[in-house]
């Protein structure tokens, strides 16, 4: 397969060199991209606060594309799973769809009396110039609900500003709230999006250690919650590609300090439980115990099976393609775990450092990519002969056809992938992808048994 | 509850934008790969829409808008795009759609592709298709793409003895059969766009860049020879079509039909291939029918009388209408997305004694047709799987058919038309029904 020119800086294989690889970049006209836009940013972000009002404003599709599409649960309200859209038509687009914003604002709200409202500009929003803040601002006072637009227009940078943008709307929020009765030892956890229920998995370990947990933002997410954010008295931070401008924030403005984590795999699950008991081992005595007590239990729950699974596993190859690097981390570890090599890894939106603590963490050979399409990563399934594809939905039909085992990671998993008990659902996953013998069928399945 | 005002948003709408129609149409094309004029988002937005309904790789590459280019113009993106494409996937043709961004900034697309030279030493052809999601559907955009492929490739000459045929938005099991049919007659028929390969296709053993199927390139150009246009759907517009332009342009005579959808319109259908071929219906048609009528006869009171909420692209509600009127199940809502304007008049037209007791509704979205489907007490609801909400609201059976079916696998197997497509709707809506009755009786019959 020829890499383009343009794409060849992006693409790295692991050797005696020093990594050079390019990163947070426009992707190259005419590739087939497996990134999203703005956009798509700022909408995966906010989606899981579940008692919000999302609207929209555009014409219908990028509403209609993100219909219910991600398994983030609500305990809850469910008004985050409806689809609301301007839907502007061709005289909205001439004579400007401010009106039929503030219109669809009002009547949404009194129908469902929303806690907030975030107002989504897409493309043309920036193109047609729409007041859209002042919009917010009039039916904010009419209604006397927080009303927040949310700068996500699709062409104005990548995924990442839409990250960004989202954390700027909930940055107008956290601080709204009172702080009264909140607890010394107390967390936020950012950048959960509660996929399956993984943010109630997390959010109960904390518990067990003696830990309030002020906000999940924003997984299982409420306005109210996240208004007393800024109570807390530690950030954690998973995902940090679209988080950790929240956390900055947060830390400059409020003094709140943040930490890094992860909650996929063994061991950075365990670790995020010793380091936040490590922070908070003056304030909370016998906190420390009390999480080694907690991780010890689980791991003994579990480690049974997996090393069963692991039995069936051991020598496989791997390649994931995610949307952060910081969940690639995870995962190379996770596959180790279940003796698994990664043969291939690569993201959407990784940056310079991502990429060189991936160089760190891989095998020599292994092929370290950014922002990859479908033609550079089929190409890769065959150079490398994978077992297992860990990606999105984008990814699974170019496993499936070739042949490879494919494992959801991203937002349609329907299966918790988090904590203790989401490594063995990994485990599970991975085993019933890998060990099927439908493979055998398959053309790619029959050349293999032959050599 | 029926709102009193019509409300000013979409609200979980029954409808996607322009641009995806436009894709999906061109995967139906050999050899060509669909491009958007747009943002990144647009493409990969569609390309997870489409994947996850035919559960098939869908590359569709984009010009990939920045802020730069919304104020200067894309132009720069779309010929290195377009280079940068071309290099990789080696297209015979490149199909460009614009998305609402490059048409709202006024982006003269045409005139770009005028002036553009491709650098490679593979050359390829370029079609341009104006989509922008702020106009019309996804079917709309289907239409448009067709219509720009017939427009920008056919060409005149002399009368050739083959058909073509616009079979509108079907699933690629439709096709199959279409074009089975088709050679049952002795038909020669161009079908455009044909996905029935492209995008259900087996296992490989080497990553296709373009998907092999699809309706050559050779065969479009020869659009403008073909002896008669079937034009398929009831709500198609008279005017800026396909099989319109062909007429006009090169005199290719234009016959319209209905999605054959159930017994009736599938005689109609029947009736029109076995004139135009001048022999009649073959014996294997004819005995499918035979078993389809004898299966109405052995089940027709499990589904007498049931009332149904029927909703989807246009030309399949007006299909579907058309088959459960038939069996003696009653329609009571009949819903799109789309506003052709033109699909009350379509439902009439094949209701037959069913017809004073439908509601035919343009411009829906799910929610208000949930909302409306509340007090018109039906007994299950058929559609895409995007109508699962409001059957879990209502507690009803959904039989999913058309697109997209999200939550089932064989999305791309549905098939919809002929005697035989009849056959499995008609066993789906029946056994349905049985089901739901069997669940929730007391006794728990083990027979029927």
């Amino acid at each position: 397969m020829k890499i383009l020119e343009e794409r060849k800086p992006q693409v790295y294989r692991k050797g005696t060199e020093p990594l050079q690889l390019d990163c947070n970049k426009q992707s190259v006209a005419g590739s087939v991209s497996q990134r999203a836009c703005v956009f798509c940013g700022s909408r995966v972000v906010l989606y899981p606060i579940a008692d919000a009002l999302h609207l929209v404003h555009g014409p219908l599709g990028c509403a209609a594309y993100t219909w219910d599409i991600r398994g983030a649960l609500s305990s809850g309200p469910q008004l985050h799973r409806l689809s609301f859209s301007t839907d502007l038509r061709e005289m909205d687009v001439i004579q400007g769809g401010e009106k039929k914003l503030a219109k669809a604002l009002c009547q949404l709200i009194d129908l469902h009396h929303p806690k907030a409202a975030f107002v989504y500009s897409t493309c043309i929003v920036g193109v047609i110039g729409d007041d859209v803040e002042a919009v917010c601002r009039q039916v904010s006072a009419l209604k006397g609900i927080p009303v927040l637009p949310v700068h996500s227009e699709g062409f104005k940078g990548t995924k990442r500003d839409g990250y960004r943008a989202a954390c700027e709307a909930l940055l107008q929020l956290v601080g709204t709230g009172s702080t009264e009765g909140i607890s010394p030892v107390s967390v936020n956890i950012l950048g959960d999006f509660n996929l399956a229920g993984e943010v109630w998995i997390i959010r109960d370990y904390f518990e067990k250690m003696g830990i309030e947990v002020v906000a999940t933002i924003t997984g299982d997410g409420r306005v109210d919650d996240i208004r007393r954010a800024h109570g807390a008295a530690l950030n954690l931070v998973q995902c940090s590609g679209s988080m950790m401008h929240l956390a900055k924030q947060l830390q400059e403005k409020r003094g709140i300090p943040f930490k890094r984590v992860s909650y996929f795999g063994i061991e950075d699950m365990a670790q995020a439980l010793y380091d936040t008991a490590g922070f908070f081992a003056d304030k909370s005595p016998g906190i420390v115990g009390r999480t080694a007590a907690l991780v010890s239990q689980e791991l003994s729950t579990i480690m049974p099976q997996i090393a069963q699974y692991r039995r069936k596993l051991e020598g496989r190859k791997a390649a994931v393609y995610v949307g952060g690097a910081f969940k690639a981390f995870s995962l190379v570890r996770a596959l180790r775990q279940l003796g698994m090599d990664t043969v291939m890894v690569g993201s959407q939106t990784g940056l310079r450092e991502d990429y060189e603590e991936l160089r760190e963490l891989c095998d020599e050979g292994t092929i370290i990519v950014d922002d990859s399409n479908p033609l550079e990563l089929s190409s890769f399934l065959q150079e490398k002969r994978v077992d297992l594809f860990i990606g999105g939905v984008k990814e699974r039909p170019i496993a499936y056809k070739l042949g490879v085992g494919f494992c959801d990671h991203n937002h349609e998993r329907k299966e918790p992938l988090a904590g203790f008990t989401g490594m063995l659902n990994f485990a599970r996953e991975v085993y019933n992808t890998v060990a099927s013998p439908v493979w055998r069928l398959t053309p790619r399945g029959a050349m293999r048994d032959r050599s | 509850m029926i709102a009193i005002e019509p409300l000013a948003a979409t609200r979980n709408a029954c409808k996607l934008c322009a641009p995806l129609g436009a894709c999906l149409a061109l995967r139906g094309v050999a050899g060509a790969v669909p491009f958007l004029h747009g943002s990144q988002g647009c493409a990969t937005y569609i390309r997870r829409y489409l994947i996850s309904h035919f559960r098939e790789p869908v590359d569709i590459a984009v010009s990939g808008f920045s802020e730069a280019t919304t104020v200067f113009g894309g132009g720069d993106n779309l010929r290195s795009g377009l280079n940068n494409l071309a290099r990789q996937y080696h297209p015979e043709l490149i199909g460009i759609a614009t998305t609402c961004l490059p048409e709202t900034i006024g982006e003269d697309v045409g005139h770009l592709l005028h002036d553009f030279h491709p650098e490679g030493d593979v050359p390829f052809r370029t079609v341009h298709v104006s989509t922008p999601s702020y106009r019309g559907t996804h079917v709309d955009g289907f239409h448009a793409t067709v219509k720009a492929l017939v427009e920008q490739l056919a060409q005149g000459g002399p009368v050739r003895g083959h058909i073509n045929v616009f079979p509108g938005m079907v699933s690629p099991a439709d096709l199959r059969y279409l074009k089975e049919v088709f050679a049952d007659f002795g038909l020669e028929a161009t079908l455009l766009p044909d996905y029935s390969e492209t995008l259900d296709g087996p296992q490989l053993e080497e990553y296709q860049n373009i998907p092999a199927g699809g309706t050559p390139v050779e065969s479009l150009r020869a659009m403008g020879r073909a002896r008669v246009s079937l034009e398929m759907g009831r709500t198609m517009a008279d005017a800026g079509t396909a099989a319109v332009s062909l007429e006009s342009k090169f005199g290719v005579a234009r016959r319209k039909l209905g999605w054959p959808v159930g017994v009736l319109e599938s005689d109609r259908f029947f009736a029109a291939l076995s004139e135009l071929a001048g022999r009649p219906i073959p014996e294997k048609h004819a005995k499918e029918r035979g078993r389809l009528v004898d299966s109405y006869v052995d089940a027709h009171k499990y589904v007498f009388g049931r009332r149904a909420v029927v909703f989807g692209e246009e030309d399949l509600v007006v299909g579907l209408t058309a088959f459960l009127a038939e069996i003696g199940v009653q329609p009571v809502l009949c819903a799109s997305g789309g506003e052709s304007g033109r699909l009350e008049e379509a439902v009439k037209a094949v209701a037959g004694d069913a017809v004073d007791g439908i509601v035919v509704k343009e411009g829906m979205d799910f929610a208000t047709m949930g909302e409306m489907a509340r007090g018109l007490a039906p007994d299950f609801l058929i559609g895409s799987s995007k109508g699962y909400s409001v059957a879990r609201e209502l507690d009803l059976p959904l039989i999913r058919v058309g697109f997209p079916i999200h939550d089932r696998i064989g999305g791309q197997r549905i098939l919809h038309l002929g005697y035989r497509g009849a056959q499995q709707l008609f066993d789906a809506v029946t056994n349905t029904l049985i089901e739901r009755a069997q669940e929730r009786s007391p006794v728990g019959y083990s027979y029927q």
